[in-house]
Order: structure tokens, then sequence, then C-alpha cells
């Protein structure tokens, strides 16, 4: 996050350096496109809110530890897809799930949906490109995760 | 219209959860409010960027480094461009969007946006410190070359439109 701020600073600087013009050109685009999305970011954490209520964290702990390899795979990567939960907040999850004994295959599952998958993000991406785009990139993504989680599974030994 | 409804109905029962000391509600509230402070430490931010990245690269550099005839150079640049991206999707996908509107091809745009939450230099490093090297490591070696092969998949099916 504070890589993002330095960045950020550094570049606007810059860019005020070189040409001051521009630069309120940039700070305008800025604007006008946070504006155009301003609805998609409202319902988005409307809806974030919502799911947090509905699955907090420490029942998404509860629902992954329980079930075996295949049903909790499938059950993490249907929760990670309707979840939306910041890495800073998820990893640590993951971490305290792993000391648990939950399988490295569920983790992958879970974490790999959690940030390629978007339910909640669906009708910002509709609004940005397309439907088709949206619901054929994220199940594209929902199927990656899946062969991924697969594979951490077989390396880390979990499936034969 | 139909948004600002459902936006209008949210408050309003939010309001009366307050009002009536309803758990679940307070409880929602709760996650509103921190997940909006999560949200506009990274989006303004964000935005800037994108601004910048607009009125500074132009339109030709787009089209040759990430357009049609820039071949798998151009995956290869769109990781490296999402690499040191902040947040989630929500912000990966406006910067996308901007990506296709100066010229990127549809499968180079599809690249970035699986890289955008696959190779995210800061997560993967606190993922490692949570997960193990070998963990996020495996994961990105097989994920990665996945998104970059349905891309270049999708965009067939994604071409008309």
């Amino acid at each position: 996050m504070k890589a993002l701020w330095i960045i950020t600073v550094v570049l606007l600087s810059v860019s005020f350096i070189k040409d001051r013009k521009k630069t309120f050109e940039a700070l305008k685009i800025a604007v006008k496109r946070f504006k155009k999305l301003l609805t998609d970011f409202a319902l988005l954490l409307i809806m974030v809110s919502i799911a947090l209520t509905i699955l907090p964290p420490e029942k998404i702990f509860r629902l992954l530890k329980g079930p075996g390899l295949f049903i909790g795979s499938f059950l993490a990567a249907i929760v990670g897809s309707i979840t939306f939960i910041p890495g800073f907040i998820s990893y640590p999850l993951a971490g305290i799930l792993k000391e648990q004994g939950v399988p490295y295959t569920i983790l992958a599952s879970f974490l790999t949906t959690m940030m390629m998958v978007g339910i909640l993000t669906l009708h910002m991406e509709s609004n940005l490109f397309n439907r088709r785009f949206a619901i054929l990139r994220n199940i594209t993504c929902f199927i990656i995760a899946i062969i991924t989680s697969i594979i951490i599974g077989i390396v880390f030994g979990e499936i034969p | 219209m139909k948004r600002y409804l459902i936006i209008l109905i949210y408050f309003l029962i939010l309001f009366a959860s307050f009002t009536l000391k309803f758990r679940p509600g307070i409880e929602m509230g709760k996650n509103l409010l921190n997940f909006t402070i999560h949200m506009m430490k990274v989006l303004p931010f964000a935005f800037i960027l994108i601004g910048l990245f607009d009125v500074w690269v132009p339109r030709k550099t787009i089209e040759e480094k990430l357009g049609k005839e820039a071949g798998i150079k151009a995956h290869i640049t769109a990781i490296i461009l999402a690499a040191p991206l902040a947040g989630g999707l929500y912000v990966a996908l406006p910067a996308a969007a901007l990506l296709y509107e100066k010229g990127a091809s549809i499968d180079v745009v599809l690249t970035f946006l699986g890289a955008s939450t696959l190779v995210r230099i800061p997560m993967m490093i606190f993922e490692a410190s949570f997960m193990g090297i070998k963990f996020t490591l495996v994961r990105l070696a097989v994920a990665l070359p996945l998104v970059i092969i349905s891309s270049l998949i999708l965009s067939k099916f994604l071409r008309e439109t």
C-alpha cells in the first residue's frame, strides 16, 4: 500500500515538473473515470459488506476445516469466488488454516479464486467490457484455479 | 435507476438496524465502513496513476507494444505492467479497460487481468511468508502459463464484440 502511495506521489511530482497542463489533464481524467464507476464501487461495497456478514472469516474457517479434500476444494473455490477479502486478511487466515492442518489443495483453491474470480465485481466488469467478456473470463479463471489446486495437491503429496 | 434503488434500500436497512439494535445489520455496517476505508486507501492513488498513464503514454506505444502485432512479447509486457499493481480486481479492471481503449489487443488485456491477480510482487512476498515459498512459486508456475494460454483461446471467442 505504501509503495503505491510513494510511486503515485513521485510520478505525480515528476509529471508536474515536466508539464503542468498535462498533469492537470491527468487529474481530470482520474476524476472523470472514477465518477463513471462510482455507483459500481458503491454497489461493490454494499455487496462485500453483505457477503462478509453472511460469511465472516470465522465461518469460512469452520467451513474449510471440515470436509475432505475434494468437497473441500470445491467448496473453497465457491467461497473464494463469491467473497472478497483483501490480501492482508485472507493470507493470514490461510496461514492459520494451514497450521490447523487444512490441506494445501484446499487453500490453493480458496486463495486463487479469491483473487481471480470476482462474482461481486461482475457488474463492474460487464460495465467496463461487456457481459460476455465478464462471464467467460470468470468461468475460465475458475477452471484455472481448480487445475492449479490439483497440481498443488500433487506437488505437496496430498493427491496420489 | 435500479442501482440507486438498491443503494437506498440498503441504507434504509442499515439505518433501521442501528435504531433497532439488530446485530447482523450493525455488523454489516461495520464491514461497510472497514471496506470503504480500505478501498479509499487504494482507489484515489490508482486512479491518479491511470490518469497519468493516459496522458503520458501515447496510443501508438500501446498499439505497438500491446497490440495485435506484438505477439507473445506483449504478454510479457502486460505481466510486467501488472506486477506493481495494488488492490484487487476493482483496481485491475479500470486499468485494463484503459489499456483496451488505447489499443491493446483483447488477449493481452486478459493476460494483464490474470497477471494482476497472480504476480503482484508485494502480495507474493506476503503470501510466501504465510504459506511458504514453495506454495507461492508452484501456484504461480502453474497458473500464469494457464492464464496466457487461456487468454489466447478466449480472445477467439471474444473477437466479434
